[in-house]
């Protein structure tokens, strides 16, 4: 063993992380300080920003009645939307957890289908099944149920529709994880101390699947909290989200400094939901569903 | 027995529950590739008979090409990038205890902690700042940053399962310490390196929430295309395109599981 071997292990680690510590840094921690910056400048008519310190954009987000209603409305979403999660997600996450091995792996290959299939085309199917021409029209059509076809897109509720089903598969994984992992002996001896399989259920299969139920929902919250597409896919002109604030902001009006308030505004919101999560359950549960 | 008759029901309610919810889950994309063969030229039921003929225009229209090539190119370039630093960061994570790793850890999976807008508007605004115009180059650094995290957290779980002794073992007889790694770690975690590379093409070619921020004027991803195209109305062309879309996005992971698969066996 020579000298140097001795010193290397010290240094050796962060060389091997430099790369991808300096990419986070570079690309997202010193980006995050610049929106920080930016929300206190000023848009000015010519092009570039109006350097310093100024409130104005914060004063605008925290106090105009159009922002709040739309954060009011992007939070009341994205809890509809885990909630109708968690509802059509546990049957069948307790269906996988207890299905016999075969049957097991070609459910879970097909759970992580949606994964791979394209957000933007799973999102932009439903206009070919709620379209005026879509198949529920024509099917109603056909049956002479209706006689005209039925507007049922672009509102509030096909926005959930479409995010439910983004998030779904994130939701059933995190669930299956969690039930799965959970000896069965227990709901054994629950069974043979005299529960009914529905009280067993109750008192120890669902308390020790709260973990997985809770990661799910924290990761449907926030992902569908944070989506610009899903709304401008499928939602009317009064279905916008805060993301989509941020877009118009920055991307349309080039509103830097007021796009720069909104988005921390949303990272802050966000953020401060997945902290209070990470305080009692602790991050390593979200990881877990990638083992 | 009416016991066992009601646990029987009990159970194929919960069966035809699954049964109902996977079909929610792929129908609607079933429907996309089925109206991609539509012969009516509006994209829409009833069918009209069966023809490639969609398939065809989508071969002769330049942007639709175009945004194909970018697309892959872009996937390609994300995923080599994210995997080399993803498997070097975790390789310190795993293998060495230092300060301030806790932190470290929480800092690699920082990327999809940020809500995506917020990290495509910070990305952004740091790009002009330093008065560098979009480029094909801050598309590229974006993805490679949200897709680190699942490369890491990919790796890593495969190398906590890799012994130490084979490594110490090599070591001991004198190789140094990237032979090691040539030799022994790399062969031994490439499963998960390719797993980690497929990760990362998938979700750059299917990204098109930081794409639409990054994209420089007139460049187009596959899913920014679709998204231009969707602001007219759908149309059969787009079914098309969602069903390449779809195969792609499905054949390369699985095409991928397979090959990793052949390497986890020729190992053993």
């Amino acid at each position: 063993m020579a000298a140097s071997d001795a010193e290397a292990p010290g240094m050796r680690p962060w060389i091997l992380m430099s790369p991808a510590l300096g990419a986070v840094v570079l690309l997202l921690a010193i980006p995050i300080c610049f929106i920080l910056v930016y929300s206190f400048w000023l848009r000015s008519a010519v092009g570039s920003e109006q350097v310093g310190f100024h409130l104005d954009n914060w004063v605008e987000v925290l106090t105009d009645r159009f922002y709040r209603d739309i954060l009011l409305q992007t939070l009341r979403i994205a809890a509809i939307s885990a909630l109708l999660c968690i509802l059509l997600g546990y049957v069948p996450a307790y269906f996988i957890a207890r299905s016999t091995t075969r049957h097991k792996t070609v459910l879970i290959l097909l759970l992580m289908l949606p994964f791979w299939i394209s957000y933007i085309i799973r999102t932009m199917s439903w206009i070919n099944i709620l379209g005026v021409s879509g198949a529920l029209n024509v099917f109603l059509l056909w049956t002479g149920a209706i006689s005209e076809p039925l507007q049922i897109l672009y509102n509030e509720g096909t926005v959930i529709l479409g995010l439910v089903h983004f998030l779904l598969p994130f939701m059933i994984l995190n669930i299956y994880v969690s039930l799965d992992g959970i000896d069965p002996n227990l709901v054994d001896a629950a069974r043979s101390l005299g529960a009914t399989g529905w009280q067993a259920f109750l008192q120890i299969t669902l308390p020790l699947s709260l973990p997985g139920l809770a990661a799910g929902s924290l990761l449907c919250f926030v992902l569908g909290a944070g989506t610009y597409i899903t709304p401008m896919v499928l939602g009317g002109p009064r279905d916008a989200m805060f993301a989509n604030l941020v877009f118009e902001a920055i991307i349309t009006q080039l509103d830097w400094p007021l796009g720069s308030a909104l988005s921390l505004a949303l990272l802050v919101i966000l953020g401060s939901v997945v902290m209070l999560y990470t305080r009692f359950a602790g991050i390593g549960q979200l990881a877990k569903s990638f083992r | 027995m009416s016991a066992l008759a009601r646990a029987i029901t009990g159970w194929s309610l919960i069966r035809a529950f699954t049964v109902l919810v996977y079909l929610f889950m792929f129908l609607p994309v079933a429907v996309v590739v089925l109206l991609a063969f539509n012969a009516n030229q509006f994209g829409s039921f009833p069918m009209e008979g069966f023809s490639v003929r969609w398939f065809a225009a989508l071969w002769n229209n330049d942007a639709i090409v175009r945004a194909f090539k970018t697309s892959v190119l872009l996937g390609g370039l994300t995923a080599v990038l994210s995997t080399t630093i993803g498997v070097l960061a975790s390789l310190a994570l795993v293998r060495y205890d230092f300060r301030g790793k806790g932190l470290i850890t929480t800092a690699m999976i920082a990327p999809i902690l940020v809500p995506e807008v917020v990290l495509a508007v910070a990305l952004l605004l740091f790009l002009r700042w330093l008065e560098m115009p979009k480029s094909f180059l801050l598309l590229l650094l974006g993805h490679v940053i949200f897709t680190l995290p699942f490369v890491v957290l990919i790796v890593q779980a495969r190398l906590v399962a890799v012994r130490r002794e084979f490594e110490e073992a090599a070591l001991s007889l004198g190789a140094n310490g990237f032979q090691t790694f040539r030799e022994v770690t790399l062969p031994l975690i490439m499963p998960a390196v390719f797993a980690g590379m497929i990760f990362a093409f998938t979700i750059s070619f299917d990204d098109i929430t930081g794409t639409l921020f990054w994209k420089p004027g007139g460049v187009e991803t596959v899913p920014t295309q679709i998204f231009a195209m969707l602001r007219h109305s759908i149309s059969p062309e787009i079914n098309a395109l969602g069903a390449v879309m779809v195969v792609v996005t499905v054949a390369v992971p699985l095409l991928g599981a397979a090959i990793a698969r052949r390497m986890a066996t020729t190992l053993k």
